[in-house]
């Protein structure tokens, strides 16, 4: 075989750029596996990129499903480790409104603890001290240690580390056929959405990451997984309300949750059942923005007059146990499915299920299946092994190595890129100019971000950076991000499109939300964009997602 | 306090409707909450750009006969709108702005992402094309403030390369802005041109500029400079020599926001009252069910008379119109609103098509009179993006609706 042929030839190949996919890339690699992680769009972009961010303790699921609070507080306690720059440290509480029943409290702790979770009662005085933003009308508060995750900045850690590793990683790159000889699984054929070309890659096992769309790529392989795609809602408001997490001690329901994450805070989730033909097109209706605003209100009122900035839908990954065609045995549990003994198709793999909490877990249990699969006798380390931007010290001592008079934006950097900010140059003029003003993003992180870390387009910068995710929703940094941007891919063309893209991907979590200031901010939008650049719509406009 | 009129809104409608009253000897007050939509004008005032059925428009009077007749320009009529679109050059010529432009001819502006948009009146800052493919010059060199980023230099050198302009792109770094970058938040335009504006800076940005001509024929330069006074502008052009362009940047606009203090400062030199930062929370009536009075948060108790009063509060983002997840209103008066009923009908899902709550406000008669639950009140007018009938963006036509609305209840008021 010449060099060239081994160019597209693997250990391992994954599917899938979520949190799993990127996860278990880097698990291989720092097991010493040549790994190759392909993904059709961004990294982040599914079910990864829209949940609430939220560093589960456990808790919640302490009363319904021991395991996966137990593997939750196991994790929690590994992230908080490994990925402190990903990771806020907030605490949780556990609330009890006159409406809700006090005796489950006492349940949900004994649950708690048997599962290992610190829960402790506490005074509602205490709870009000604690997060003054909670339902004064309280008449019970449970501590947990909940805190709070920013799931992109999580991926691309472990992109990044399986990059440092050797791993090499597609973004953009669509699986359009599985390779098969016989009942053995090859590779995968890619087609690069952007450069318009197909080609091969070959590796002896295939790991599907696909999570709700990894039911396509088993049927690629030819066999069948039964997924339910289960549809949950979020909203985003426009600043911090609460510092500590705040859920309803009852069990799991609708807007139960309350998450602060970095500029903003969100309230999730609703819960639904939709067909599998509907999770590339995720809308959130009038309903479910309802439902979350009343439910969110019980647990902090001040919800009621912040404003939302937007709205959007994740989808579950949810699995029937085992070829159960009627869906009733379905776990939220971690599933492994080695598709050689399952299906008798070999060099395939897919792992599913799970929570963004446990991706950790599900790339060790899907790396040592790929590791006996290939006689490899190496174990997982990655519980101990800190991801990169996370191996050092605190954001100021950081900041004060890095720059002589580190300000706002230094920190704001370092706070998004952990240790790896030192490769960012801010310190001429032109690099420390502000693109994005509420998020405090300078010229140098967004050259770092399209240079280092994939990204394509302003969706992905945003994934990277928070580019456009504060309160203007990316009015003035959009564009000019975008002159960045068009500046790297010397094409002005492809920039615009880009914006009109962004632009329309922040309106779409907007237009369901739509009123009140939230409206004001969208006709400025649409003053600047449709009325001062005089931007309109494409002929065919390229997808949003 | 009474006044002969007051105007609710500090806008381009609510300044141009109160100097043209207070000039003809009426005694005028404008209660104005604070930014107006000029602060991030485009530089040109635009009449109308196409049809609602998308039809480009070349001749905006001659098009004002193919629009429907809930239309603002429908409801005056195209002659009203003739006149005042005719009488505009010299009414802003008058206040010591120079515009130029013809209502019977579009010529068109060059966009801060380099597109082309049909305009009817340019601020003299800007220089309007006659096509909407002219090429600026053969070879144009475009020179933007080091570290200034809403002036997308990259972007309009594209586009001008498009009509067969060859371009070149540099950049000036001046120790006086160097303070500015300490935060770098404030490379803004506005704080750029209080630097620019100082004796001495602009004269300095000229040479810099010079120095980086290789022979093109054409400079393009964001408009950053002449916040307070536009003659900074033309010292410019002339130092420098070689023909140049400015061209708007992102917001805040320079031009606009100069444009809205030169219109204020000859509202107040006529005698008019100007009440920044006010916002009116309610207003009482006569028996005859005209508005007798109205109250602001500045002035408490103290009620605010007049004979006549006119609504120029803008839309959404002025909160001449407010939303709430069930419905629209008008929060002074609440005045009857052309409007589409549920919230599923406000919008379209891709942000670049026509949005239909662009098009929401009130509801006026030929007179602009407002009404409120079907009965028209008679001393009540609106003016402005705060007129419905007419969507502002996809047609182009916020600028002459905000002008002629003005100069229409001006003149009605008047004519009384």
């Amino acid at each position: 075989m010449g060099y060239a042929a081994r160019d597209n030839e693997f250990d391992v190949i994954i599917v899938g750029g979520g949190i799993t996919g990127a996860g278990t890339a880097r698990d291989c690699a720092i097991r010493g596996l040549k790994v190759l992680l392909v993904e059709r769009h961004d990294i982040a972009t599914g079910a990864t990129g829209r949940n609430h961010g939220l560093l589960h303790s456990g808790a919640r699921y302490a009363v319904t499903d021991r395991e996966s609070a137990e593997e939750c507080i196991k994790e929690n306690m590994i992230l908080r480790k490994i990925a402190r720059h990903c990771v806020e440290e907030t605490e949780g509480l556990f609330l009890t409104l006159p409406e809700d029943d006090l005796e489950y409290q006492k349940k949900f702790v004994e649950s708690c603890q048997a599962a290992g979770i610190n829960a402790k009662v506490i005074d509602p005085k205490e709870a009000m001290r604690m997060e003054p933003s909670a339902n004064p009308d309280i008449i019970g508060a449970v501590q947990v240690p909940d805190g709070a995750v920013d799931p992109f900045r999580l991926t691309s850690a472990n992109v990044i580390d399986a990059k440092l590793h050797g791993a090499k990683v597609l973004v953009y790159s669509e699986v359009t056929r599985i390779i098969k000889d016989g009942d053995t699984v090859k590779g995968v054929e890619v087609y690069n959405t952007i450069t318009k070309q197909k080609a091969e890659y070959y590796a002896p096992i295939t790991v599907n990451a696909g999570g709700i769309w990894g039911q396509r790529i088993a049927e690629l392989a030819g066999t069948k997984i039964n997924m339910f795609p289960a549809k949950g809602a979020l909203l985003i408001f426009g600043h911090r309300v609460n510092n500590v997490v705040l859920n309803r001690c009852r069990k799991p329901a609708n807007a139960d949750i309350l998450v602060p994450g970095d500029t903003i805070c969100l309230i999730g989730t609703t819960s639904s059942r939709v067909p599998f033909e509907e999770v590339d097109n995720m809308y959130v209706t009038a309903d479910e923005v309802d439902v979350l605003l009343k439910e969110g209100e019980k647990l902090a009122p001040s919800l009621a007059s912040t404003r939302i900035l937007r709205a959007y839908a994740g989808v579950r990954p949810l699995v029937a146990t085992d070829d159960d065609p009627s869906g009733r045995n379905i776990s939220r549990g971690i599933v492994l499915l080695d598709h050689e003994t399952r299906d008798g198709i070999k060099g395939f793999v897919t792992i599913t299920g799970g929570k963004l909490m446990t991706y950790r877990l599900m790339a060790e249990w899907a790396t040592d299946l790929v590791c006996k699969k290939l006689g490899v006798d190496k174990k997982c380390v990655t519980m101990n092994t800190p991801l990169p931007g996370s191996e050092h010290e605190e954001i100021d001592e950081i900041s004060k190595k890095t720059w002589a008079k580190p300000g706002t934006p230094h920190k704001a950097t370092v706070g998004r890129h952990g240790g790896r900010a030192v490769q960012i140059g801010l310190e001429n003029e032109y690099e420390a100019s502000l693109v994005c003003e509420c998020e405090e993003v300078s010229v140098g992180e967004v050259k770092y971000a399209i240079n280092e870390l994939d990204v394509h387009n302003l969706v992905d910068l945003r994934r990277r950076t928070r580019v456009g995710m504060g309160t203007c929703q990316g009015e003035l940094c959009a564009c000019r991000a975008s002159g960045l941007l068009a500046d790297a891919h010397k094409c002005t063309e492809r920039a615009k499109a880009d914006l009109k893209n962004f632009v329309n991907e922040r309106w779409k979590g907007m237009y369901p939300v739509c009123w009140g200031d939230t409206l004001r901010e969208s006709e400025y939008s649409q003053w600047i964009y449709s009325g001062v650049c005089g931007l309109e719509a494409e002929e065919e406009s390229p997808k949003t997602e | 306090m009474k006044f002969d009129t007051i105007i609710i809104g500090g806008g381009l409608s609510g300044l141009v409707c109160g100097i043209r009253l207070q000039k003809a000897g009426r005694k005028c007050a404008i209660v104005s909450a604070g930014q107006s939509a000029m602060h991030f004008s485009s530089g040109t005032f635009d009449l109308l750009g196409r049809l609602p059925d998308g039809t480009p428009v070349d001749d905006p009077i001659e098009a004002i006969s193919k629009l429907d007749g809930g239309h603002p320009y429908s409801i005056l009529g195209a002659d009203s709108v003739e006149k005042y679109a005719a009488e505009a050059e010299d009414f802003f010529a008058g206040c010591g702005i120079k515009v130029s432009g013809n209502a019977h001819k579009n010529t068109w502006r060059v966009t801060p992402t380099g597109e082309r948009k049909p305009s009817w009146l340019t601020i003299s800052d800007f220089t309007p094309l006659e096509a909407k493919d002219s090429a600026i010059g053969s070879k144009a060199l475009i020179v933007n403030i080091l570290g200034y980023l809403d002036f997308n230099t990259r972007f309009l050198a594209d586009s001008f390369e498009r009509q067969g302009t060859s371009c070149r792109i540099e950049s000036i770094k001046l120790d006086e802005m160097e303070r500015l970058r300490k935060n770098p938040s404030e490379m803004r335009a506005t704080n750029i041109a209080r630097v620019m504006d100082r004796d001495g800076v602009w004269e300095k940005a000229a040479a810099k500029v010079k120095e980086k001509l290789q022979g093109e024929d054409v400079l393009v330069l964001p408009a950053v400079f002449g916040l307070k006074d536009a003659s900074v502008v033309e010292k410019m052009r002339e130092a420098i020599g070689v023909r140049t362009m400015f061209i708007a940047t992102m917001p805040p606009s320079v031009p606009g926001i100069r444009s809205q203090l030169t219109l204020r400062a000859e509202f107040e030199k006529a005698g008019g009252r100007f009440f920044l930062g006010d916002t009116v929370v309610d207003a009482d009536y006569n028996e005859d069910g005209t508005v007798k009075s109205i109250g602001t948060v500045n002035f408490g108790d103290i009620r605010l008379y007049a004979d006549d009063f006119v609504l120029a509060s803008g839309s959404f983002f002025s909160k001449g119109l407010i939303a709430t997840p069930e419905k629209v209103c008008e929060p002074v008066f609440g005045a009857d609103l052309t409007i589409a009923e549920g919230r599923d009908n406000w919008f379209d899902r891709n942000f670049w098509k026509r949005q239909n709550y662009i098009s929401f406000g009130a509801t006026v008669s030929s007179s602009l009179n407002v009404s409120v639950e079907g009965r028209e009140i008679a001393n009540l007018y609106a003016i402005g993006s705060l007129v419905g009938g007419c969507n502002a963006l996809y047609e182009g036509c916020g600028g002459g609706v905000a002008i002629i609305t003005a100069m229409k209840a001006a003149d009605v008021i008047l004519e009384k």
